[in-house]
């Protein structure tokens, strides 16, 4: 019994089971799922749906955590990206070239992150903490770049990844797996993993034993980066628009929540990707549920950091051992 | 000289130089009115970060401190509206603050969680009561409220001393009591430089753990009930990443992240650069708010790597975070 209840996936997964069990049972047609025009509808779909750009950046921070590190930034680069999307759409870009630079983009903040941790050995927290304060303002002065008009644009092809579909399979939920099993494939098939999670586990030691710390540092800063990016299409095509100053607002907090609920601790050494998208889907399932269950958007916040903070006590050991110890009384 | 006051004078030469800038770019700019304006606006934000100053000391963080900002400026209003004096309602809302904060440090050393994710846990939950509680702004209208911004002390030159900076340096003048004369002052470096060390030397960790963030919460609820008296209204958004803005003042105030480094004093200074930047972009007029977010970030990149390489000596660079 222990045993299972101190297997890393069991909490998250009751979480999820529990919100869900609630929502059939405050409305049993939650899990109806219709088909309408080819597509299709419903609460389950939209949770899939909604915790796809959360669950991308969540992936990228799940690498950097696991080297130690964290990266406050990405919904800077989220700005920023949609910013240079807007502005060379406004430029007359080929659809596929814009793309590419957004996605170039974010690897160019990753580059910058990750010079400023891996080489300059400054703490990953204060490191991403500069962009963070000025990647807003950056996408801003972006938008300026031509002249202050309506950085509003139409895009088939960056919409179609966005809000398109795959016969009725969202084509963002298929990006979201292809990244996925891109991150996966490179962090189990290949030594990057082992070898990222020797870094986060004990720098030093990482590199007596050969590994390259630095370098392994910086891939991690770029594949957040990349990761961010990806949301940052996603997120700005959605909206049509580029909204330097609210698009991806709080959305590496959410990450990072994402990031813990799924086991990940912040002291690095461990990445677990399908266990961070396990953490992506309780936290959005949470939000849409509140908002489907008919309770006012405002007690969204309270509800959540409520979830999260009986998540987290259930991981700890010492809270846990208290509750047992509690449970144990009653029942002799 | 000793080395513990370089991150201080290199702070301090910072300010004196932009404020230098400032001179010689605008007519009027040295003067006692700016100055005291400066302190005044940014008051608020300096209070909070001295709270911010003791957790990241003791190589914590605390994220709440922007909600508790908006949180404690609606209660006080609401309050307001139901009769209640703004002192009464302060001195309520200081002890919830102090609670809060106590509460999350209990959470981050009982449950051995990173306080990194149990103060966010604190901004969602403070942020999403203010919504809970009313979602639009809801003004302060006792008449204490205009007592308190009239009370000043004049300088020469046309400048003031607001009962807000006042408040200020009377909560400044305490933290670097606290910091430097106290055994809960010497915990808190000692557990920020070395937590193991620090629990096997005997310092009470749950007891300093619940006291520091306390501390934090207590400090933010004062800006808190600063800021609501200065806009006179209270504003379920208000501070929002004011978190941010805290700890950027506090390493431009030359306090480590990694703990164990830093203090109180350079706070202020990191604080009134900040504000700084804002009034000189304000000055130029022909600049829009996106250049406060893009300095403020170069600035602290030139810090950061400033205290990385100037400063050295002083274990930075050594990754133990």
């Amino acid at each position: 019994m222990r045993a299972i209840f101190s297997h890393r996936a069991i909490w998250p997964v009751l979480a999820l089971a529990l919100i869900l069990i609630v929502d059939g049972i405050i409305a049993p047609s939650f899990f109806a799922i219709r088909i309408v025009e080819g597509r299709a509808f419903g609460n389950l779909i939209d949770i899939l749906y909604r915790a796809v750009p959360t669950g991308i950046v969540a992936l990228g921070m799940a690498v950097v955590i696991g080297t130690k590190g964290i990266d406050l930034s990405v919904g800077a680069i989220i700005s920023i990206c949609g910013a240079v999307i807007a502005w060379r759409i406004h430029a007359g870009d080929p659809h596929v070239v814009i793309l590419l630079l957004a996605l170039a983009t974010g690897l160019l903040c990753g580059l910058w992150n990750g010079f400023l941790v891996a080489i300059l050995d400054i703490q990953p927290i204060i490191a991403t903490l500069i962009l963070m304060v000025s990647g807003r303002g950056i996408g801003l002065m972006i938008n300026l770049l031509y002249g202050g008009t309506d950085p509003s644009f139409e895009s088939a092809l960056l919409q179609g990844l966005s809000v398109g579909h795959i016969w009725l399979v969202p084509t963002r939920l298929v990006l979201a797996a292809g990244i996925f099993l891109g991150l996966w494939l490179l962090m189990r098939k290949t030594a990057l993993g082992m070898f990222t999670e020797a870094v986060g586990g004990n720098a030093a030691a990482a590199d007596l034993a050969g590994i390259n710390s630095r370098l392994i540092k910086y891939s991690a800063y770029l594949i957040s980066g990349f990761c961010a990016a990806a949301a940052g299409v996603i997120l700005t095509a959605d909206t049509h628009t580029s909204d330097p100053v609210s698009v991806g607002m709080y959305i590496e907090l959410d990450a990072i929540l994402a990031v813990v609920i799924g086991g990940g601790s912040l002291s690095g050494g461990r990445i677990y990707l399908g266990m961070t998208l396990l953490g992506t889907l309780v936290i959005q399932t949470l939000t849409t549920s509140i908002l489907t269950s008919g309770l006012p958007p405002e007690y969204n916040l309270v509800v959540k950091a409520f979830v999260v903070l009986v998540v987290l006590l259930l991981q700890s050991n010492n809270a846990r051992g208290l509750l047992f110890a509690v449970v144990g009384e009653r029942k002799k | 000289m000793n080395e513990k006051y370089r991150p201080l004078i290199a702070t301090i030469g910072v300010f004196i130089a932009l404020f230098a800038t400032g001179g010689m770019l605008y007519n009027n700019f040295l003067s006692t009115l700016v100055l005291g304006n400066l302190l005044t606006d940014s008051s608020y934000i300096i209070i909070t970060s001295i709270g911010m100053t003791f957790v990241i000391i003791s190589g914590g963080i605390d994220l709440s401190v922007g909600s508790m900002i908006g949180f404690v400026g609606v209660c006080m209003a609401n309050l307001d509206a139901a009769g209640w004096h703004p002192l009464a309602s302060a001195v309520l809302m200081l002890g919830f603050g102090t609670i809060f904060g106590m509460l999350q440090g209990l959470v981050i050393d009982f449950c051995e969680i990173q306080p990194f994710i149990v103060t966010l846990g604190g901004l969602f939950m403070l942020r999403g009561s203010c919504f809970m509680i009313n979602l639009d702004a809801v003004p302060l209208r006792h008449p204490f409220v205009d007592e308190f911004a009239n009370v000043a002390i004049s300088l020469p030159g046309g400048g003031v001393i607001s009962s807000s900076a006042m408040v200020m340096f009377v909560a400044l003048f305490a933290a670097i009591l606290i910091a430097h004369f106290t055994r809960f002052g010497t915990n808190v470096y000692a557990i920020g430089g070395d937590r193991t060390s620090a629990a096997l030397m005997g310092v009470p960790m749950r007891k300093t753990t619940m006291g520091i963030y306390g501390l934090g919460g207590f400090y933010s609820a004062l800006g808190g009930v600063i800021y609501a008296l200065y806009t006179s209204s209270g504003y379920p958004l208000a501070g929002t990443g004011n978190e941010l803005t805290a700890i950027a003042a506090v390493v431009l105030g030359g306090t480590l992240l990694t703990g164990g480094v830093g203090m109180v004093a350079g706070t202020l200074f990191g604080g009134m650069i900040l504000g700084l930047i804002a009034t000189l972009i304000n000055f130029n007029g022909s600049l829009n708010g996106a250049w406060i977010m893009i300095t403020s970030g170069v600035l602290l990149f030139i810090f950061i790597v400033l205290q990385r390489f100037l400063v050295g000596s002083l274990r930075m660079g050594s990754n133990s975070a």
